[in-house]
């Protein structure tokens, strides 16, 4: 039992990345009608987001200390941060230990604009294309942007961490009258899951409860009796995916903690991130929503060792497999509706 | 108008000659004519000697692969005699001059192994085929350098291991034309075990977790093998898939296993993300059967460990070479690489400029770069001052012999380099096993292959 309860909450934070990405994939495919390979690039560079602030607020003023020396035995090159200087080391420490949950805020208007560039830049010349050249093209544009932040930042995972705050797990097992150790759970996935959960509900509320959330339904179901209305349905679609592209960039900043965060973790997400989307139902936002924290906890189940041992390599498999079963049963997904990505 | 009296046979016979003609130059003065004058295949010419340097130049391990190249761009500088000649210096054996190899100019081409190994066997028998690589060198993986060395033999070129670390490369997949300076697996599980039984005492139970490939595999056999043997229990083995980003849900049940320590036989960014989620879920804090709960790295790397950052502090393992070691070749190496690169080494680049001068070396004693006599030159040879105290390359099955490093994550870092300590230097006879120890066993050297 306890063994259960902690597959479903290890599948939750797995679920809540997958459920993010596949918000944002199925935002864009919905109302731009563009299958966005590059989406799982903007996850990573949300996480490099993280890393930037991280490396931003850690600028240090370089002082020599004749005491000391460096691997070459020169005298040492002692880096104090500008922000311990300018608040004392107290503060400065603080707010260095605090920069993923800063970067938060920080990613917001670099993904909007990351976003805004990616669609006047390359997609809006691909709308009137077949899926397929528009996954090719996004696909290139995502090795591109890996390829970039590789230059920049290396190809080894650079730490981010948590706020020290957040360091640590607790213990459902104590709290459940089990006996200790036998549930733990780090902080910092309970932040992102409920991070992950605020996140979704202000999307759907944006949609449901906006009067610009609307008229993107609107467009979503008719984009030509919409437009007839006199409204620029082009540009609230192109700030949708300015939206989509935040929503992703913030799910990569909140993950650089989970895992330190590299330049082809994009890709990592990505293909399973559509199985997501597909699996949910083409265009649906519910959905996706829905078939990211299945599939998510369906991943933790199959990499159980009771499972392991009745079914060698299942948790190599288990999505795609689930995959096929749902989308035989149900060819347009949990959620999907006729007509959509149907001639 | 004219008349042409030319003719399809006659076209087919002009074009022929011509051909011929063209590859006249080449047939005469390339690897060709070189290989069937000399008796080996991509014999030096032109006063130059070719080596192909093979390593991952895109990909997870591409920081790794660029510190390896770093290297032997150092390692050629110094074999011609550039630079301040680095551990030529300090090396036990006198042959090499500073005037390239057997007085031919070292140069270089390089290929991108990509970490897969059938875009490293690619782009090895291009370096040979097209550009004359009498030697290839390299990899940051025990799977791609399996797969080049096995290529290398077949096309008949000595194939210098860098970081590979799994027991089969000079145990089952062992070749008489490869050649390994860095440890592997059991010397690893050989060090570390008493270091382990002191610390944490004999009364255990580990827990693996493995990354589910031959280097994986060969590591669990081998710490399990060593832990076992002083008494500890084995609660549980869980092979890990490769391309696994997020191990929580290996992690989570390892505190309801009843095991008190983790073994995670992870590399590369497997180790960087098991190491941080282990540590995230707070293991590390956790008392189990009354003991504080462990983890353990069996390989560690300095790049890697600088990925997981404070996660790696106080967790031990082991490595083939580390910048602060004070001998004369470790200093001269890392004076040597820093002035250039404004860094230290790395162990990867440490094992490759090694592997570069033991090449160089053997072939200046034997005479030639025929790869039979330059393995004859290799195969027990003795040698120092190459950074890991007395070694010897031996005969049976091409891996060097010499004393392993037991290493800690540093709890107080001096500085961003400064991130592991050494804890203990495993003498050589604690590590040596025989040649026909059966974790090595099942493969043949066979014959070396001059490729002529």
């Amino acid at each position: 039992m306890d063994q259960i309860f902690l597959q479903v909450l290890n599948g939750l934070d797995k679920g809540s990345a997958y459920a993010l990405i596949a918000l944002g994939l199925t935002l864009i495919f919905g109302t731009l009608g563009v299958v966005n390979f590059a989406h799982g690039a903007l996850f990573m560079i949300g996480a490099f987001c993280a890393v930037t602030l991280q490396k931003i607020l850690t600028l240090s003023k370089i002082t020599i200390d004749p005491t000391k020396t460096d691997f070459l035995g020169n005298p040492a090159k002692i880096k104090t941060p500008y922000v311990e200087g300018w608040f004392g080391p107290d503060m400065g420490a603080m707010i260095i230990d605090w920069s993923v949950p800063m970067a938060v805020l920080f990613s917001i208007p670099v993904m909007i604009l990351v976003g805004f560039i990616m669609e006047r830049g390359l997609i809006k010349h691909f709308y009137h294309r077949p899926h397929a050249d528009q996954i090719l093209v996004t696909f290139g544009l995502a090795i591109v942007l890996q390829e970039v932040v590789k230059q920049f930042y290396g190809a080894n995972p650079i730490p981010t961490p948590a706020p020290a705050a957040f360091k640590g797990s607790f213990d459902f097992g104590v709290m459940l009258g089990i006996d200790a150790n036998k549930v733990i759970y780090p902080y910092w996935r309970m932040v992102y899951f409920l991070f992950s959960a605020v996140v979704i509900s202000a999307v759907f509320a944006f949609l449901r409860f906006t009067t610009f959330g609307m008229v993107v339904r609107a467009g979503m179901a008719d984009r030509e009796t919409v437009g007839l209305l006199g409204i620029n349905i082009d540009k609230r679609f192109t700030i949708m995916f300015g939206i989509a592209a935040a929503v992703a960039g913030m799910a990569g900043v909140m993950y650089a903690p989970i895992n330190s965060p590299n330049y082809h973790m994009g890709m990592d997400f990505l293909v399973l991130s559509f199985v997501v989307v597909v699996v949910g139902g083409m265009g649906s936002l519910p959905g996706a929503v829905l078939a990211g924290f299945l599939l998510g906890i369906l991943e933790s189940f199959s990499s159980m060792n009771e499972v392991k041992s009745l079914i060698p390599g299942i948790d190599q498999i288990i999505i795609y497999l689930v995959a096929i079963i749902i989308l035989l049963a149900r060819p347009r997904g949990l959620m999907g509706k006729r007509g959509v990505m149907e001639d | 108008m004219t008349k042409s009296n030319l003719t399809r046979r006659g076209l087919i016979k002009t074009g022929a000659a011509a051909s011929a003609g063209l590859a006249m130059p080449t047939l005469f003065t390339g690897n060709v004519w070189a290989a069937a004058h000399s008796g080996y295949r991509n014999a030096p010419t032109n006063g130059t000697v070719t080596l192909g340097f093979n390593v991952p130049q895109s990909g997870p391990y591409a920081d790794e692969g660029a510190d390896e190249l770093r290297a032997y761009e150092l390692a050629v500088e110094h074999l011609n005699g550039g630079g301040d000649g680095g551990m030529m210096n300090t090396f036990s054996s006198s042959a090499l001059t500073g005037a390239g190899i057997l007085g031919n100019k070292v140069q270089f081409v390089t290929g991108d192994t990509q970490t897969k190994s059938d875009a490293a066997r690619a782009s090895a028998k291009s370096m040979i085929e097209k550009d004359g690589a009498v030697m290839i060198t390299g990899g940051s993986s025990s799977g791609v350098a399996i797969a080049v060395q096995g290529m290398c033999q077949e096309a008949g070129v000595i194939f210098m291991a860098g970081l590979t670390h799994s027991n089969d490369t000079t145990g089952k997949d062992k070749k008489a034309n490869g050649f390994r300076h860095f440890f592997n697996a059991y010397m690893s599980a050989a060090a570390l075990a008493p270091v382990l039984k002191k610390l944490y005492g004999t009364d255990r139970t580990a827990y693996h977790l493995t990354a589910d490939y031959s280097w994986g595999w060969t590591q669990e056999e081998s710490i399990a093998a060593a832990t076992e043997a002083m008494g500890w229990k084995t609660a549980e083995k869980v092979r890990t898939p490769l391309a696994t980003t997020d191990f929580s849900s290996y992690i989570a049940p390892v505190l309801n296993s009843g095991a008190d320590v983790l073994v995670l036989n992870h590399y590369g960014g497997n180790m960087v993300n098991s190491l941080t989620n282990a540590v995230q879920f707070g293991l590390r804090d956790k008392q189990v059967n009354g003991k504080n709960f462990e983890i353990v790295v069996p390989l560690y790397s300095r790049l890697m460990a600088k990925g997981a950052g404070a996660n790696v502090k106080g967790i031990f393992g082991s490595t083939n070479w580390h910048w602060s070691l004070t001998d004369a070749g470790s200093k001269a190496f890392v004076k040597s690489f820093g002035t250039k690169y404004g860094f230290p080494p790395s162990q990867a680049a440490h094992t490759v400029y090694c592997q570069t001068l033991l090449y160089a070396d053997a072939c200046q004693r034997a005479g030639t770069h025929n790869p039979c006599a330059v393995a004859e030159a290799l195969e027990g040879f003795k040698f120092d001052g190459l950074g890991n105290g007395p070694t010897e390359y031996r005969a049976e099955d091409h891996q060097c012999f010499k004393d392993v490093l037991v290493v800690k994550g540093k709890e107080n870092p001096e500085n961003e380099f400064d991130l592991l300590e050494i804890v203990e230097v495993t003498p050589r006879a604690q590590v040596e096993y025989a040649p026909d120890h059966p974790m090595f066993a099942g493969g043949e050297l066979g014959k070396c292959n001059p490729g002529a």
